[in-house]
């Protein structure tokens, strides 16, 4: 019997060894990268800074890579450069849902702990060990036609500005947003008129915001689930001064969206911390490559400042319960 | 060209042949073969995880299907044509490819309606650009924008699947070297011996050089740039539905942007735009100068921004260069 487990053990551990999965050799001092969507966009900068300081507490290297366009396999050659840098853990936000199986799988095999954080691959779990979200995303579209619905109390014409007509999170709230509008008695009078696509570029966000004004004139509502088309409506809005008829909301950045706070442009939005994913994401990884972590649905444990946190189902970890709302009682209290 | 023979240097007005070191060493070939050195040496500086064989082919796999395109591209362009479509093809055979095969098709049967779809494609160039006789560079960026639209139209915003069996070209392996990389070396191979030492070769030069010139000597110069535009097609099926296979699904946005890729390589390899001049060699080691720049940047985790300029900065030298060399040596 001893002999047996013994064997057994040594038999584990030299597959362990031999896939480079032997969780003690890591240590805390182990690499990290976080490959972003794409480069400039500054959502990525809170989520950087949570890695950030999250591996000076814990003793592990950083390194924040993206591409220059978020196309669904520009991410390809970064995720190959750094199987080869020989990095522990790759924590990706990913462009597209799919097209990363096979190289996401090449990553696994050589015992690098694959996570996706901020964004699922949705459809393909099996390919990433776990998933960091900031929220339920499952709440994000009710929440949000809620707060549009106490805005325009809750009657008339609304309108969706999302980012593009693929990205796999906004198209999950959009869906959960239709089906909250439709399905919920207290929303009947409110009517989605249009759902468009700025592409999360400031210049098309723009465009189509304008187009929504003068195809529908009895706008009264404009939710924009994406930082950049929240703020590029925002800036329409502020600029044609008719803050009074049409209410911009959506997914924001306290930092960007501030002054329209200041300025009664935006009564409101939402969003969280995206720099407790970069933290959550590290403490993590750390846990997991030390074995103080095992990376089973069900478990829990404790991260700095954040408490317990729960690995849910599919292997997906949420770093808060329910969307924060800005507006200008709090917004001076969040600085990014 | 001595004294001995007046007859023959007054005949021709002549200048005195070149040594022949000048003529191999300053070719734009040359230049590319020695930028791809650089580019090596920079990339071991660069970052300890770059020179490994093994990565850099891997690495490779990534953008062969636009470089097996590239070495067709290069015999469009030496006839004196463009074709910025073959990005666009690659996403429309793969997605008509895919969908086939999700609806029940066998998947054998689904390759070759693919491949003729690609041919068809190439067709509707062709039959713009010969039969209409309208310029190739409008006519391609207008199919283009077609043959992505109708893949959209095909695929929607979903991807679809190919069954596991079919995924993983990249990952065969014959001596070492990745399949896709060996069937880009092969065809550079055919193409270089085509272009380079037959007789319809030199007629695509011929072509490429002076279109009427040609036809006066009675060279079938439309019949040879159809074919070129058959042959980009179905090469561009081909490689698309090699990218499915790497991918493992397919999505209309497939090879988004490839078309400057393929350009860029057939430019770096000394390719004259204007057409008449360029080899299948040059665009060959341009595929892997784009490679072991970009790979070396990438490893090294240099800025996408820089990354960029770097690239820009490369075309712009090698356009210069390839223009320089060619008004100094035959003109």
């Amino acid at each position: 019997m001893l002999k047996k487990s013994l064997l057994t053990g040594l038999a584990i551990g030299l597959t362990m060894l031999a896939t480079g999965a032997f969780a003690q050799a890591v240590g805390h001092n182990f690499k990290v990268v976080y490959i972003g969507k794409n480069t400039g966009n500054p959502y990525f900068d809170s989520i950087t800074g949570g890695f950030e300081d999250a591996c000076k507490q814990i003793g592990c290297e950083f390194e924040f890579v993206a591409p220059a366009t978020a196309e669904a396999t520009s991410q390809i050659p970064f995720i190959e450069a750094q199987i080869q840098r020989g990095v522990n853990v790759i924590a990706i936000a990913p462009n597209s849902p799919d097209a990363m199986n096979q190289v996401l799988d090449d990553a696994r095999a050589k015992g690098i702990l694959v996570l996706a954080v901020n964004g699922d691959l949705v459809g393909n779990e099996s390919h990433r060990d776990a998933n960091i979200l900031p929220v339920d995303f499952t709440k994000t579209g009710p929440n949000q036609v809620e707060l549009m619905g106490s805005l325009i109390g809750y009657t008339g014409e609304i309108a969706i500005l999302s980012a593009t007509t693929e990205a796999p999170d906004q198209n999950t709230w959009i869906a959960a947003m239709n089906k909250t509008l439709a399905e919920d008695p207290k929303y009947k009078d409110m009517k989605l008129v249009a759902t468009v696509y700025g592409d999360d570029q400031p210049e098309k966000s723009t465009t189509e915001m304008e187009a929504l004004l003068s195809n529908y004139p009895n706008l009264v509502g404009v939710i924009a689930p994406t930082t950049v088309g929240v703020a590029a409506a925002a800036q329409v809005v502020q600029s044609r001064g008719i803050a009074d008829k049409v209410h911009v909301t959506g997914l924001g950045l306290p930092s960007e969206m501030r002054d329209f706070v200041k300025d009664g442009t935006v009564k409101a939005f939402q969003l969280w911390s995206p720099y407790n994913e970069g933290w959550l994401a590290a403490y993590f990884a750390d846990g997991v490559l030390n074995g103080t972590i095992k990376n089973e649905v069900g478990q829990t444990f404790e991260v700095p400042n954040l408490g317990s946190i729960t690995i849910g189902d599919k292997n997906v970890m949420n770093t808060q319960a329910e969307l924060t709302t800005f507006d200008a009682s709090n917004i001076d209290d969040f600085n990014f | 060209m001595n004294a001995e023979s007046p007859a023959v240097a007054t005949g021709h007005d002549a200048a005195p042949p070149r040594p022949r070191w000048q003529v191999l060493l300053i070719r734009p070939e040359t230049m590319t073969l020695i930028l791809l050195i650089l580019g090596v040496f920079a990339g071991s500086l660069l970052s300890p995880f770059f020179l490994d064989i093994n990565y850099i082919l891997r690495s490779f796999t990534l953008y062969s299907e636009f470089a097996i395109v590239a070495l067709v591209l290069t015999m469009v362009i030496i006839a004196g044509e463009i074709d910025l479509s073959p990005a666009a093809n690659m996403a429309l055979s793969a997605c008509i490819f895919a969908w086939l095969q999700a609806n029940g098709m066998p998947i054998p049967v689904a390759v070759v309606l693919g491949l003729v779809s690609g041919l068809a494609m190439g067709a509707v160039n062709a039959f713009f650009v010969i039969a209409l006789q309208l310029p190739s560079i409008i006519v391609t960026i207008g199919t283009l924008t077609l043959y992505r639209g109708l893949a959209q139209i095909i695929a929607g915003d979903k991807s679809i699947r190919v069954p596991e069996w079919f995924i993983g070209v990249d990952k065969i392996m014959l001596v070492g070297i990745p399949l896709p990389v060996v069937l880009f070396i092969i065809l550079a191979i055919v193409l270089g011996v085509v272009l380079g030492n037959t007789i319809f070769g030199r007629q695509i030069y011929q072509i490429g050089t002076n279109d009427v010139a040609a036809r006066h000597a009675g060279i079938r110069s439309a019949r040879i740039k159809v074919g070129l535009f058959l042959l980009v097609g179905v090469v561009a099926a081909f490689a698309g539905i090699m990218t499915a296979s790497r991918l493992g699904s397919v999505r209309y946005d497939l090879g988004l942007g490839g078309e400057l890729q393929m350009v860029l390589m057939a430019m770096l390899g000394g390719t004259y735009i204007f057409g008449g001049r360029g080899t299948i060699l040059g665009t060959f080691l341009a595929a892997w100068l784009l490679v072991i720049v970009s790979t070396g940047m990438i490893v090294a985790n240099v800025l996408p921004a820089v990354q960029l300029v770097v690239l820009g900065a490369l075309l712009i030298v090698s356009i210069i260069a390839t223009n320089l060399i060619y008004s100094r040596t035959q003109r």
